[in-house]
């Protein structure tokens, strides 16, 4: 499972530089984000190299945050292909709680991070195994 | 013109006279709360132990003042001073921390509030055939009912339609062509702004007066307001400790509440050294309670700044005529015309653990409207990372506050360490209302 790290943050200018910054300083690496916003405050979800490091130093430095588990899934990138990703877990009935990607231009790989309600309905591996897409393990995700 | 008195005797006694009065039932006061545990205590201390102990009236000095807290701390029953039995009316005010203060009232003591109640309606020229829109709240507050009494007794018809609803108020208004309001000013001012959206007109409307309390205001904002309605409005002042609206009762002259001293001795004194001041000086306010037999109140600290008019005023009463209200020597707040203590608000935020230390109060008000922010920093430590919780967070803090001190919240979450940390006393409330 890929760690995401959910930052409380109030919605004011600087709020996110604030983040980038303490990360910087610590030498780690973003790889994905998102914003999501609630008029006077926001969460700043964000995938990381060093999911743990980049919680303490946070913590450190006075911001509310947390790590939760979530499913980095992999597929080409290609026409309907999360079309195919989200109806298959439509049949197993499995409910999307939260979900955010990217495509990677040069390997043409799209990357997606999802939370489901009910995780453990289903083996997500095997679900979408039958399109090529992957679910990455932690070492893939994680690797020094 | 008598017409405008409707207890001329007792309302123009001469100054001795009345005096006289107050004396004789201080004693009868002084009887009942030597029944309480409380009084007995504090009476015997300072050499009272019979009624006739109170030689002249400057012996009510002699009297330990009675505070909020003492209410508290006998919650429920500690200053009842008959038989339950004998009660036929409670209220309650919501107390500086979750202990609310409880007033009993016999028989005999509502009818003696009432009688009150019905001076200050006559006073302000309305007679059986005014209609009356009742717009305070009722129940354990005591504006709704003292009022409603009041006005029956002088023969009004009475609507008791309580607070809230401006579509409602307006169109009852219209259709029973209203006279005489009990209202508070900043609803008074809000109505106004709504009509247009209702389609009522002030010309559909029969507005002769407004009794307007709970609140304090300014004389600008008084003005405003008739002129705004086309209407004469009267002050008036009360606290539950002392039974509730109509201490004092402004009369035709409108220039501000007499204080009807045959019912209560009015104090003016040094709120840090508890010594008398002469009228005309700004001091705390001290009541002391003379028609209430169920729940003695003696020297009870108001906490609100005022001052004693020396001149005479031009109706003919002699009771003196009290200001108003200058401001408090705590730090309660009046938001839309309930009483609110920074204290209820804490007590309610620290007892949430995913509510940091910090907190700030925000008043602010729109259409004559306040509006209440209260801001606080998520706890660190206990923050799980979903959006559910911090919805279920804010819901919380609204729920509970609307709880304890009956008045919807907006909740803003902060980040830890984002509000200002105070050292020595903390300054917690920002008050950025307009004055009324």
């Amino acid at each position: 499972m890929a760690k995401q790290l959910t930052v409380f943050m109030e919605n004011r200018p600087g709020r996110v530089n604030s983040v980038c910054d303490i990360l910087e300083e610590q030498g780690l690496n973003i790889w994905a984000f998102t914003i999501q916003d609630r008029g006077d405050f926001g969460l700043m979800k964000l995938i990381v190299d060093k999911p743990d490091r980049a919680q303490l130093a946070l913590a450190d430095r006075g911001f509310a945050c947390a790590l939760k588990d979530v499913l980095a899934i992999i597929a080409p990138d290609k026409p309907g292909n999360l079309d195919r990703l989200t109806s298959a877990l439509l049949e197993k009935h499995v409910n999307i709680k939260d979900m955010y990607g990217f495509v990677s231009p040069n390997d043409r790989q799209g990357l997606c991070f999802m939370e489901f309600e009910n995780p453990d309905a289903v083996d997500i591996a095997e679900l979408v195994a039958q399109y090529d897409f992957r679910v990455l393990s932690n070492e893939e995700l994680y690797e020094l | 013109m008598d017409s405008m008195f409707w207890n001329r005797q007792v309302e123009t006694l001469e100054r001795t006279a009345l005096e006289t009065l107050q004396l004789e039932r201080l004693r009868l006061r002084i009887a009942n709360a030597l029944r309480t545990p409380l009084y007995q205590k504090r009476l015997f201390r300072a050499g009272i132990t019979v009624p006739e102990d109170i030689r002249s009236l400057e012996d009510v000095r002699k009297i330990p003042f009675t505070v909020k807290d003492d209410l508290r701390q006998s919650y429920p029953k500690g200053l009842l001073a008959v038989d339950m039995k004998q009660v036929v009316r409670v209220h309650s005010s919501s107390g500086t921390t979750g202990i609310p203060t409880v007033i009993f009232y016999t028989q005999g003591d509502l009818d003696r509030w009432t009688e009150l109640l019905a001076r200050g309606i006559v006073a302000s020229g309305a007679t059986a055939g005014d209609v009356f829109q009742n717009m305070m709240s009722y129940g354990l507050f005591t504006g709704g009912l003292g009022l409603h009494y009041g006005a029956e007794r002088v023969g009004l018809t009475v609507i008791p339609v309580g607070g809230g609803n401006t579509q409602r108020q307006l169109q009852i208004m219209k259709d029973f062509q209203t006279t005489s309001l009990h209202i508070t000013p900043s609803y008074l001012l809000h109505i106004h702004g709504r009509m247009a959206e209702f389609g009522i007109n002030l010309s559909d409307l029969s507005l002769k007066r407004a009794y307007m309390g709970a609140e304090p205001h300014s004389e600008p904002t008084r003005q405003k307001l008739q002129e705004l309605y086309k209407m004469d409005i009267f002050n008036c002042y009360g606290l539950s400790e002392m039974n509730g609206p109509g201490v004092a009762f402004e009369c035709h002259c409108k220039a501000d509440p007499h204080v009807w001293e045959d019912a209560y001795i009015v104090e003016i004194v040094d709120p840090a050294t508890g010594e008398p001041l002469p009228d005309g000086e700004i001091g705390e306010a001290i009541f002391t309670n003379l028609i209430r037999e169920a729940l003695p109140l003696l020297r009870y600290r108001t906490r609100d700044l005022a001052f004693i008019h020396p001149e005479p005023c031009a109706c003919g009463r002699t009771h003196r005529r009290l200001s108003r209200i200058q401001g408090r020597t705590d730090d309660m707040l009046i938001i839309n015309g309930v009483n609110v203590f920074p204290s209820q608000i804490e007590e309610v935020l620290m007892s949430i653990p995913e509510v940091g230390n910090n907190y700030m109060i925000h008043l602010t008000s729109r259409n004559g409207l306040d509006r209440l922010t209260v801001q606080v920093e998520l706890y660190q430590k206990l923050f799980t990372g979903d959006l559910s919780q911090i919805d279920t967070l804010k819901g919380t803090i609204k729920d509970r506050l609307r709880a304890s001190i009956t008045i919807n919240a907006h909740i803003e979450l902060h980040e830890p360490g984002a509000l200002p940390v105070f050292e020595g006393k903390a300054k917690r409330v920002v008050d950025e209302r307009e004055r009324l």
